[in-house]
């Protein structure tokens, strides 16, 4: 079977700096696949090299054996970075639709093909009680799954979710997960989420990616969350402590890298 | 009243007041959505600002300060475009820039002697003295300007929405950027023939402002939006002929109320600001 995608030694400079070196992972249709690493080790630039965004000075990259390229349909992206429409009325479903074939050149309107995949999206990523609010006056929750439905607009098989926890209190957290996971198993689309801390994401990953100091290890929790595969990739001294089902990650010398509650 | 109103229109330069005045508005909402939007308004008054210089310089080489105008702001409008990022976080040099062509602006005029009574013109705004030639060009400008929008609309929607996953779905950014600030850069230069380089902002940003406000869907927003600026530019143009102050007075004036009176209904009535 065709890998949902397949990363073979793929190196990353950005700005004269080696950002990635040689990451290898191979990722099955279907797999929920969490990523993570410290600031700037090169989560987001994996995600951009992945969308074609981002150029590779070695290996390969592919999608359902597609090299990555732009405007791949197969893959839906949910961005970094937050949208903000203040003192705007646009609506949250307006703000879905405007997504909806927005690659297309003409007047954005919507014919009833399109409205129906905006409201497919919309159901899917749970906005339906609030979709006809102004986006503005949205909790940040509210927000990233209205980013969630724009994302699932035109059924994608890839979805790469880029830090859709941050700035989120822990139970909107975790209803983004569940709603991430339900979509996962009423699509069996193939999910990528970055994230700052392992913790929320215990029960619904698959499997993990953790890149530090340019490398990744991609294997089950228990293979790569480990104070020895980490302090390969650290190239320091880390241990991993688990207290009652959390997990935290602290360096030798002090100074916790990822702590955090989990419910 | 409506006696007064049939006299109005039997004037040849009140017709043609409210035929480019329309023109102006209505390009000017469509656009000034995007504006809203797309938080551009700094850049339409930056504009506006370096179409002075045009519209002073033009005089000297016998141009008409439109032309002159336009041409300006296009090249200037271009090149916002094309640096687009990088502006906003460069406040200061955008400011040095802004009033050495102000600056420059004011030699032109001074060189070009009789001509300095038009400065007020250009300022503030002389709708009542367009001509039948100066109504065709803006006919045609605004016509080519709507046009090229409705072709990239649906982009630059996403695009403004939506700027990261625009890039992935294979958008250019940097050419619908630029495609923007060349359709905002005409719009800039008709809405100052109506009322003036100086005040550009309120017929640009008014009118989409309070109409992104309240409506919650894209074509609402912008059909209310058209109807605002028509309405203001309308009522504007008439209410000078009445009372004989400045038609610019009136349309920024009416405009202002009309964004007073929605701010204080959703901020303390609807209650939808958080």
């Amino acid at each position: 079977m065709t890998p949902a995608l397949s990363i073979v030694d793929a190196g990353v400079r950005l700005g004269g700096l080696d950002i990635l070196r040689a990451v290898n992972a191979e990722i099955a249709p279907g797999e929920f696949i969490g990523i993570f690493g410290p600031n700037g080790a090169g989560k987001s630039t994996l995600i951009r090299c992945i969308l074609g965004l981002a150029p590779l000075v070695s290996g390969t990259i592919s999608i359902f054996g597609v090299p990555a390229g732009r405007a791949n349909r197969m893959i839906g992206y949910m961005p970094q970075s937050r949208v903000s429409l203040e003192g705007t009325a646009l609506s949250a479903r307006s703000m879905v639709a405007a997504v909806a074939a927005g690659d297309r050149w003409g007047l954005p309107w919507s014919g009833r093909a399109l409205r129906a995949e905006v409201e497919r999206a919309i159901e899917l990523a749970g906005v339906e009680e609030y979709a006809d609010r102004p986006f503005a006056v949205l909790s940040g929750g509210e927000r990233q799954r209205v980013g969630l439905a724009q994302a699932l607009l035109g059924t994608p098989q890839l979805l790469l979710l880029d830090e859709p926890l941050a700035s989120l209190d822990p139970r909107n957290q975790m209803l983004l997960i569940e709603r991430v996971a339900e979509i996962k198993k009423t699509t069996r689309t193939t999910i990528l989420f970055t994230a700052h801390d392992v913790n929320p994401l215990l029960g619904v990953m698959d499997r993990v990616l953790y890149i530090a100091g340019g490398e990744a290890a991609i294997g089950s929790l228990d293979e790569v969350i480990t104070s020895e595969a980490l302090s390969h990739l650290y190239k320091t001294e880390i241990r991993v402590i688990r207290v009652e089902g959390n997990i935290f990650i602290i360096a030798a010398e002090g100074g916790v890298i990822e702590a955090a509650r989990h419910d | 009243m409506i006696e007064q109103l049939k006299e109005f229109l039997s004037y040849d330069f009140v017709r043609s007041a409210l035929i480019a005045g329309s023109l102006a508005a209505i390009l000017g909402a469509v656009v000034g959505y995007f504006v809203v939007i797309r938080k551009v308004g700094f850049a339409a008054h930056a504009l506006a600002h370096v179409g002075f210089t045009g519209a002073t310089g033009a005089a000297l080489f016998g141009i008409s300060p439109l032309n002159g105008m336009l041409a300006i702001s296009l090249v200037a409008g271009a090149m916002m475009g094309v640096f687009g990022n990088r502006l906003h976080r460069s406040e200061i040099a955008i400011g040095m820039v802004l009033s050495v062509c102000l600056g420059v602006g004011t030699l032109f005029l001074t060189l070009y002697s009789g001509f300095a009574g038009q400065a007020s013109a250009i300022l503030f705004g002389n709708i009542f003295g367009v001509s039948e030639q100066q109504i065709i060009q803006i006919a045609y400008l605004s016509a080519a300007s709507l046009g090229t929008l409705c072709v990239f609309s649906r982009k630059l929607l996403f695009a403004s929405i939506q700027p990261d996953l625009a890039e992935a779905r294979g958008v250019s950014l940097s050419m619908l950027s630029m495609v923007f600030m060349v359709i905002l850069a005409v719009s800039v230069t008709l809405a100052s023939q109506v009322v003036g380089i100086l005040l550009v902002f309120t017929l640009i940003i008014g009118p989409a402002g309070i109409a992104a406000r309240l409506f919650r869907g894209f074509w609402s927003g912008t059909a209310a939006s058209v109807g605002i600026a028509l309405a203001a530019v309308w009522s504007g143009i008439l209410l000078a002929c009445a009372t004989n102050w400045p038609p610019s007075f009136w349309i920024t004036g009416i405009l202002f109320v009309l964004y007073l009176a929605v701010e204080i209904i959703c901020r303390f009535v609807l209650r939808t600001e958080r």
